[in-house]
C-alpha cells in the first residue's frame, strides 16, 4: 500500500505538484492535515500543474479533499489516469462549498418551541379527555352486550398489575413503615409523647402514605409495561391488525387496562398499608415497648374509619390515572425506537405529577373529614 | 489472480439435531457479484450472517481478504470488519438520526476525520445512491422503503468498503423501484470495483446482477458458477427455482 505524499516542483514557470500513493480512507488516516496544509501552501493552490498519474488507488475521501483544496473545480491542465478522473467527476457533485444545506434556524425559534409545547400539551389534553369519552361508551357496550366484555383480558391485566406487585409493594411497604416509625419515635421520645406514635402512623399510612407509595410504584412498574407493550404494538403494526380484524381498539387494549388497574389498586393500597402499618408496630414495639395488642387496640379508636376509605377512593383515583396516562402514551408511540423511549418516560413522569396533583385536590377535598377530634 | 475476498472451508452449522450446513466450501474471487439463492430455511441469511460475523460457525473457517473473521486480536478485527459494508433487509437504519447521521455514523466513528470532511462525504454518497441533498434532513420514519434502502445503501458504502454484501436488496421494493436499484447497485460496482454477494429469491435482480450463482440445499451448496452453467445442473430444486418459463420471462424482458 501506498503512502499518499505531495511533491511540489516550483522550478518551472507554473508550479507543479504531482501526487502519488493510495488517497483513499485508509491510506489518509492519521496524514490528512498535514497533506492539506502541505497543498494549500501560497504559491501551490489552483494555478500549479496537477500530476495525479502516479496516484495509486483514489476514493471519494482522496477526491473529495482536493476538490476542496482545489477550490470546488478541476484545475486546468490536471493530468489523471481514468479511474482517478471518474473519481474526482463523481465528487464534482459537491459543487461548491455551501452552509445553506441544514434547514435555517429562526432566532424566534425558543418563542415557538414554547407555542409547539402549549399546543402539545392542549392536543394531549383533548387526545386525554377523549379516551375517557371513548373508555365509558365501552363500558356501556360491554355492559349492554356481556358477550363482547373482554374478560380474560382485564383478568390477565388484574394479574399483571396487582398479583404480581404483592411482593414488592409489602417489602417496600414494611421498610417504609420502619423508617417512619423509627424517625417518629425519636422525637416522640423527647416529648414523651410515645403513645402518639399510633396516630401518627395510622392516619400517615393510611390516609397519604400508602396510595402515595403504591400509585409511585405501579406508576414505574405498570404504567411503563402499559405503554411499551402499546407503544411496540403500534411499531410492529398490531393494533392495525386487530383493528382490521374488526376489534376495536379501546375495548380490547385500553379498557382491559383501565378496568384491571381500577380493581387492584385500592386492593394493592390496602395490602401496602396493612404491610406499612406492620412494619411501624415492629419498630413501635422494639424502640418504644409498645405491645402488638396495644398497638392494634388503638390504631381503630385513633384513627377514624373515614381515613381508610379515603385512602382507597385515592387509590382508585391514582389507578384510573395511571392507567389512562399510560395507554394515551403508549397510543401515541410513533414508529421508531427515540419515539418509543420519549414516550415511556413521560408516561411515567406525567403519571407521577398526575397522581400527585390529584392527591392535593384529595387533601384540598378532604380536609375536614377523617381527622381525630375534628 | 489475487487471493479469494471471501474464502469459507469446511463449514457446518446446526441449530440443536438441525443441520443448516454441511461441510460447505466456497470462495468468491475478486470483483465477482455472487449470488447465493435456495429455498426458505436453506440457510442463505445465516451463510451472510457468518461472513459478517453476527453468528459463529459450529465448524469450519471463514476468511475474509486472507484473514479470519475471529483473530482475537481487537483491533485488527475492527479493521478487517471496515473492509465489508453490509446492507440490511429493512435497511436497519438508525431510527434515533437522520439520514445524514446515519450515513455519517461510521466516518464519525473513525474519530479522525473533521466535520467538513464528513459531511462532503456525505453528500457525495447521497448523490452517488441518487438522493437530493434535501433528503439528508430527514429522518427515516418519514422515508418511503426505497429511500431506506438508498440511504442503507449510502450508509454500507461510506466507509469505502471492498466488499458489499446485501440481504434481500430488492425485497419490497415494486418492479420499477427494484430495477432502478439494481441499476444502482451495478453501476456502483463498475465505478467503485467492489466485490458483491447478495442474497436474493428475484429472479430479475438475479439475471441483472449477478456473475456468479451458489445455490444452497440440502445442507450444501448444490451448484456454483456463472448462471446458464447452474440453471443446466440438474436437481429437483434448480429446476423448479429456474423453471423454464419464468427464466425466458426474465431474459425476454432483459433483452425488450
Amino acid at each position: 500500500m501506498g503512502v499518499p505524499t505531495v511533491s511540489l516542483d516550483l522550478s518551472g514557470a507554473r508550479p507543479a505538484v504531482s501526487l502519488r500513493g493510495d488517497w483513499t480512507l485508509s491510506g489518509l488516516e492519521g496524514r490528512l492535515d498535514a497533506l492539506r496544509a502541505e497543498m494549500s501552501a501560497p504559491g501551490v493552490c489552483s494555478t500549479a500543474h496537477w500530476d495525479l498519474v502516479q496516484v495509486d488507488r483514489m476514493d471519494t475521501l482522496g477526491a473529495t479533499v482536493l476538490w476542496r483544496v482545489w477550490g470546488d473545480r478541476l484545475p486546468e491542465g490536471l493530468i489523471a489516469g481514468a479511474r482517478t478522473r471518474r473519481m474526482l467527476d463523481t465528487v464534482a457533485v459537491l459543487g461548491a462549498r455551501s452552509r445553506s444545506g441544514q434547514p435555517h434556524r429562526s432566532w424566534l425559534e425558543p418563542v415557538a418551541a414554547i407555542g409547539r409545547t402549549s399546543i402539545s400539551f392542549v392536543r394531549q389534553a383533548i387526545s386525554l379527555l377523549a379516551m375517557v369519552g371513548q373508555i365509558a361508551l365501552d363500558l356501556g357496550h360491554a355492559l349492554r352486550r356481556p358477550q363482547d366484555a373482554p374478560l380474560r383480558e382485564v383478568s390477565a391485566n388484574l394479574f399483571k398489575t396487582g398479583v404480581t406487585a404483592l411482593p414488592i409493594t409489602a417489602l417496600l411497604g414494611f421498610l417504609i413503615g420502619i423508617v417512619l416509625s423509627y424517625l417518629s419515635a425519636l422525637q416522640l421520645k423527647i416529648f414523651g409523647a410515645d403513645v402518639f406514635i399510633i396516630n401518627i402512623l395510622g392516619i400517615g399510612i393510611v390516609r397519604e402514605l400508602g396510595p402515595m407509595l403504591v400509585a409511585v410504584l405501579v406508576a414505574g412498574r405498570s404504567g411503563s409495561a402499559m405503554t411499551a407493550q402499546l407503544g411496540v404494538m403500534r411499531v410492529t403494526e398490531e393494533i392495525d391488525a386487530l383493528v382490521t380484524m374488526g376489534v376495536p381498539r379501546s375495548l380490547r387494549l385500553v379498557l382491559p387496562k383501565v378496568v384491571a388497574l381500577l380493581c387492584a389498586m385500592p386492593l394493592l393500597v390496602l395490602w401496602t398499608s396493612a404491610a406499612a402499618l406492620f412494619g411501624g408496630m415492629v419498630a413501635a414495639s422494639f424502640q418504644l415497648d409498645i405491645g402488638y395488642g396495644f398497638f392494634l387496640d388503638t390504631l381503630p379508636r385513633v384513627v377514624p374509619i373515614a381515613n381508610l376509605y379515603i385512602g382507597l377512593t385515592k387509590g382508585v383515583a391514582f389507578g384510573l390515572v395511571i392507567a389512562l396516562v399510560a395507554c394515551h402514551f403508549g397510543l401515541a408511540v410513533l414508529p421508531n425506537t427515540e419515539s418509543l423511549s420519549a414516550n415511556t418516560t413521560k408516561s411515567v413522569v406525567s403519571a407521577i405529577t398526575c397522581v400527585i396533583l390529584v392527591d392535593a385536590a384529595f387533601a384540598i377535598a378532604t380536609r375536614q373529614i377523617g381527622m381525630p377530634g375534628g | 489472480m489475487s487471493d479469494p475476498v471471501i474464502d469459507i472451508r469446511g463449514l457446518v452449522t446446526k441449530f440443536g439435531t438441525n443441520v443448516v450446513h454441511q461441510d460447505i466450501d466456497l470462495a468468491v474471487p475478486r470483483g465477482e457479484v455472487l449470488a447465493l439463492v435456495g429455498g426458505s430455511g436453506s440457510g442463505k441469511t445465516t451463510l451472510l450472517r457468518q461472513v459478517i460475523g453476527l453468528l459463529r460457525p459450529d465448524a469450519g473457517s471463514i476468511r475474509l481478504f486472507g484473514q479470519p473473521l475471529f483473530s482475537g486480536d481487537a483491533l485488527a478485527d475492527r479493521q478487517l470488519r471496515r473492509r465489508f459494508g453490509v446492507l440490511f433487509q429493512h435497511g436497519a437504519l438508525f431510527s434515533a438520526l437522520n439520514v445524514l447521521e446515519n450515513i455519517a455514523f461510521p466516518l464519525r466513528e473513525l474519530r479522525w476525520l473533521d466535520r467538513d470532511a464528513i459531511s462532503d462525504l456525505v453528500m457525495v454518497k447521497l448523490a452517488m445512491v441518487e438522493l437530493e441533498p434535501r433528503h439528508a434532513w430527514l429522518m427515516p420514519a418519514e422515508l418511503s422503503g426505497g429511500m431506506v434502502k438508498r440511504v442503507a445503501l449510502a450508509r454500507a458504502l461510506s466507509l469505502e468498503p471492498e466488499l458489499l454484501l446485501l440481504d434481500e436488496p430488492t425485497a419490497g421494493l415494486d418492479p420499477d423501484r427494484s430495477a432502478a436499484f439494481v441499476e444502482l447497485i451495478r453501476g456502483l460496482r463498475e465505478q467503485l470495483g467492489l466485490t458483491v454477494v447478495l442474497v436474493t429469491h428475484d429472479l430479475d435482480t438475479l439475471a441483472a446482477l449477478a456473475t456468479r450463482v451458489a445455490v444452497l440445499g440440502d445442507q450444501r451448496i448444490l451448484a456454483f458458477g456463472p448462471l446458464d452453467h447452474v440453471m443446466n445442473v440438474d436437481h429437483p430444486f434448480i429446476r423448479s427455482f429456474f423453471c423454464a418459463e419464468r427464466m425466458q420471462r426474465v431474459f425476454a424482458r432483459g433483452r425488450s
